[in-house]
């Protein structure tokens, strides 16, 4: 390889490993971005039943219910306009309760119900998702 | 008081940067003009310099630990510490309360600025003084922009009036002694990075990149590379057995913004070797060192500016997003309008074969960059997609799809790599090396195979490629006497070996973990793998600030001797916080990982059980790694020193 | 083709640094706002909750003078950071009617006590039939119905101070 030539083929080769990550990115987003619903979406529009999603609101106080088994819960995500209920198997996340806010990921189901495979409560009382401010706008928590 | 002292050394300090950017913009035209008279005033200059860079560094340290007093004082009359303290907390919480928030964050990210900076002027002697005054010029500069975030965004040392007689205390989740030091941390990382940053902005703007700027700026990537390194695989076993999820990693953007500038600064250790041996890679490696510190502002800015959604909990405020973004697009687009206009005079280095050491890690180079690219994508995308009116995140699935086929193919090109010589090599000489390698592989992936069959292809690929890579990468000491044999090259061994122990867990992990999950009564047992536990007894338990449960289990793996795990349930009261500590049993062969649940009206428990084999060896490279690193650094600064000490007396 | 390559980054940075600046700059709208704003007011009919004041209906409004209906809970504590802002509405001359909801007669009660009582009528809506009628989505917000019984305006989150002459300016135009 003459001198002159190498860099610029080096510096092509930067600009192809660049393109290639972003076409590797946007060809695994196509399959694994996980969209983001409020209830309220739910209700407007029919969600996918084929992929994973992320559905966020506040716990609705006097939903949850603890199953015969002693480790499924059921409860219903409400953001003021419209609640799913949701199912879960696992140890819920430290500070999830009614009335808490969550984020949880999974599937929805034929019947507008949702299967949670994971279950994102917010990590301190200062802290709401954003996804979840951005659909709620206030205090609903003090009632227990 | 003392509040007012902390800020008056802020003040100061900012000062100080300020007459070092002149100072260093005189110097550095001093150092341009011939003759003796210049020469006197270019050292003069210099001297000032370096004076002035320590001090501003001294009152920097001076601030924080100001701050680190009123904490440990619980100084109730200061708002971030009724904020963030509390009278009752230990005293290890309380000195790091001082930097669990974000004006103490940021106040010690600007103390590590000046300090290193300080250190870059103490010990530097080798580099044209030219040179060395941009750098301690840009580094200044860096400085000022955060001093100025500091005095009108975030000021640490606010009072507050009338003083409160408790403070609010520190989120639960964070008074945990792994998390207390892991901001520091993994700011040393980022902020060493700013060091190399400072070092590509001095040698643009004099005009000077060579072998010289490159041995002056390995050790500090070097350096920012070890806490990069400690700080990742630290936050990553706190999250294991903090968040009590099993997992060890998330993929959460906070995760990311630490390992984006992991991945640059890996690429930059590896190009800048490149340019310190054999002069090649010039302008590649002054692009690297813009785009590690890059990664690391874009990660702070990312934690601090809460845009994007996390699972780890920050305060968010978009003010202070905007100022950082400020800063941000002002050093980085300074820097690569720097790097257009200057680049084009940087002359061709050396050049060298296809296949040779510099082709093998111009191939790591590219591929780390590929990885940082998705990850960064990966990251940000949310954002790109929310400013376009959509909600959505980015998950697991979509990192590992992307990153581990990439992944792959870097590990080959590290075993292959340090196998070749310089310039150029012979494909054939190297295939003969490689026999080893590949034969340790194959018999993984037959053994595999056949345990686990094809559903778990990638785990099978990722055991594969962590064998070959393990034998590969003790292959360079072979033919040496081993303890004349460099301390660097020790290091590479290290962090190469490291990276496939590493890999062998993240493997074994996904491969053959067990999970169970179940609601017992106390006296009940369930088995998981190997072992039985039975659930011998709940009971209450307290702690200095917390009030909890606690179980008792009983496990037993096959015959062995019966041993006791107590995971819990704390409660705390301020603020009222919940958080379940996982029960770990590290074995030989792997974790037993077991986290307590609620309990119900009919007196049973949640338990949830992991038998994890192997999972240990995914932190255990994480610090065979920063050993690694640790040995080059000193290997290369003691070759340094001698070199120059041979300079000296020659 | 060099000067191409080596602008790159640069022109890359800007991209990254506008979509970064775009979501910061403009955090999306947060708000829930209601279909129901330029529509008539949905059909309500609710009991009292107070021993004192009357319920809610449909037929209450759109008399002729335009109204604010203001959604409270005395559980709330934005709704306790804008009673004083309700007062002075009522004292410039405002009719302000509300919803009680998922409350109890006492905590209604204690709540009017000691942050005042700005209202003519309360309707009780303890399973939030009517807030979701309405479109609301959260506790407190405020309508202003017309003159002639339709939503005009839709206020979310607590009244303030500074949102006083915007809601006296809709309230005018609704006449």
């Amino acid at each position: 390889m003459r001198a002159k030539h190498q860099r610029l083929v080096l510096g092509l080769l930067a600009l192809a490993a660049i393109a290639g990550a972003a076409l590797l990115a946007l060809s695994a987003l196509k399959d694994e971005a996980a969209f983001f619903y409020a209830p309220g979406d739910v209700a407007a529009a029919a969600p996918p039943l084929d992929r994973a999603v992320r559905l966020g609101g506040m716990v609705e106080a006097g939903s949850l219910r603890r199953q015969a088994d002693g480790v499924s819960v059921k409860f219903a995500v409400t953001d003021g306009k419209a609640r799913v209920p949701v199912t879960f198997r696992g140890v819920t996340p430290d500070l999830f309760r009614e009335g808490s806010g969550v984020v949880a990921e999974g599937r929805f189901n034929r019947d507008g119900s949702f299967a949670a495979d994971n279950l994102l409560a917010k990590h301190d009382e200062r802290y709401m998702p954003p996804q979840v401010a951005g659909k709620m706008h206030k205090s609903e928590s003090i009632e227990q | 008081m003392i509040a007012e002292l902390g800020l008056a050394a802020l003040w100061l300090a900012a000062a100080f940067a300020v007459v070092q950017v002149l100072l260093a913009w005189g110097a550095a035209k001093a150092s341009r003009v011939t003759g003796e008279r210049a020469a006197i005033a270019g050292v003069e200059l210099m001297r000032a310099l370096r004076l002035t860079t320590l001090v501003q560094g001294l009152l920097a340290l001076l601030s924080f630990l100001l701050l680190i007093v009123l904490f440990i004082r619980s100084d109730m009359s200061v708002v971030l510490v009724a904020e963030n303290s509390h009278s009752m907390k230990p005293l290890m919480y309380k000195v790091a309360g001082a930097w669990g928030n974000h004006e103490g964050s940021m106040l010690l990210w600007v103390t590590i600025l000046a300090m290193s900076g300080a250190g870059v002027a103490l010990f530097e002697r080798r580099l044209a003084s030219g040179t060395l005054a941009a750098t301690l010029g840009a580094q200044a500069a860096i400085g000022l922009g955060f001093y100025a975030f500091l005095a009108f965004a975030s000021n640490p040392f606010v009072r507050l009036n009338p003083a409160v007689t408790e403070g609010q205390g520190l989120n639960p989740l964070l008074q945990d002694p792994g998390l207390a030091f892991h901001p520091p941390t993994l700011y040393l990382g980022y902020v060493g990075l700013s060091v190399a940053f400072s070092f590509a902005v001095g040698a643009l703007v004099m005009r000077d990149v060579g072998p010289a700027f490159a041995k002056a700026m390995r050790p500090w990537v070097l350096a920012a590379w070890i806490f990069l390194t400690i700080g990742i695989t630290a936050g990553s076993y706190w999250a294991y057995y903090e968040l009590g999820w099993g997992g060890w990693w998330f993929w959460d953007p906070v995760e990311n913004a630490s390992l984006m500038p992991w991945l640059a600064a890996t690429a930059l250790l590896h190009s800048v070797t490149v340019l310190a041996t054999r002069d090649g890679l010039r302008a590649w490696t002054l692009m690297l060192a813009v785009v590690a510190f890059s990664m690391s502002m874009i990660g702070t800015f990312l934690v601090r500016s809460g845009i994007l959604v996390s699972v780890h909990a920050f305060a968010v405020d978009p003010t202070r997003g905007t100022f950082i973004l400020g800063l941000l697009g002002l050093y980085i687009g300074g820097a690569l309008a720097l790097f257009g206009a200057r680049a084009g005079t940087v002359t061709q280095g050396s050049t060298f074969q296809l296949v040779s050491r510099e082709g093998a890690l111009v191939l790591n180079n590219l591929l780390l960059s590929v990885i940082l690219g998705v990850v960064f994508i990966g990251t940000l995308y949310p954002l790109a997609a929310q400013a376009a009116g959509v909600q959505l995140s980015i998950g697991a699935p979509f990192f590992n799809k992307a990153i581990a086929p990439v992944a792959l193919v870097l590990v080959i090109a590290t075993a292959v790599g340090p196998l070749l010589r310089w310039r150029r090599d012979d494909l054939n000489v190297l295939l003969g090396k490689l026999l080893w390698p590949a034969s340790a592989a194959g018999v993984t992936f037959a053994v595999m195979f056949v345990m686990t069959g094809a559903t778990h292809l990638l785990t099978v690929l990722g055991l594969t490629f962590a064998a070959g890579l393990a034998v590969a990468s003790v292959l360079p000491l072979g033919r040496r006497k081993l303890l004349r044999t460099p301390l660097h090259i020790w290091g590479m061994v290290a962090a190469h070996l490291g990276m496939a122990v590493s890999l062998a867990g993240m493997a074994a992990d996904s491969a053959f973990t067990l999970e169970r999950l179940a609601a017992i009564k106390v006296g009940d047992d369930v088995t998981v793998g190997p072992y039985r536990v039975i659930l011998a007894d709940v009971r209450p338990t307290i702690g200095p600030n917390w009030s909890g449960l606690e179980a008792r289990l009983s496990v037993r793996r096959g015959d062995g001797r019966p041993f006791d795990l107590f995971p819990q349930q704390r409660f705390f009261s301020t603020p009222p916080t919940n958080t379940n500590e996982a029960a770990i049993r590290t074995m030989v062969d792997g974790q037993l990982y077991t986290v307590l649940g609620q309990g119900d009206d009919q007196g049973r428990w949640q338990l949830r059980l992991w038998w994890k084999p192997f999972v240990t060896l995914i932190w255990l490279g994480g610090g065979l790694i920063a050993l690694g690193g640790l040995l080059a650094l000193i290997g290369r600064v003691r070759r340094e020193r001698r070199q120059a000490d041979a300079e000296t007396y020659a | 083709m060099r000067r191409l390559l080596i602008w790159t980054p640069l022109a890359l940075f800007a991209i990254v640094f506008a979509v970064v600046a775009s979501g910061l700059l403009k955090p999306g709208d947060r708000l829930v706002h209601s279909a129901m704003v330029g529509k008539p007011l949905p059909q309500l009919n609710l009991p009292p909750i107070t021993s004192d004041k009357p319920g809610i209906a449909t037929a209450d409004f759109g008399r002729g003078k335009p109204r604010l209906l203001n959604i409270f809970a005395s559980w709330c504590i934005p709704c306790i950071a804008e009673a004083p802002q309700l007062m002075k509405l009522r004292k410039a001359g405002v009719e302000i009617d509300a919803v009680a909801i998922r409350d109890t007669h006492d905590g209604v009660q204690a709540f009017l006590q000691q942050y005042g009582d700005p209202y003519a009528r309360i309707g009780d809506d303890k399973a939030s039939t009517a807030q979701l009628a309405l479109g609301s989505s959260g506790v407190p917000e405020t309508f202003v119905i017309d003159a002639h019984g339709r939503i005009t305006y839709q206020h979310i989150g607590d009244v303030r101070e500074e949102h006083i002459p915007e809601l006296l300016a809709q309230l005018e135009k609704a006449k």
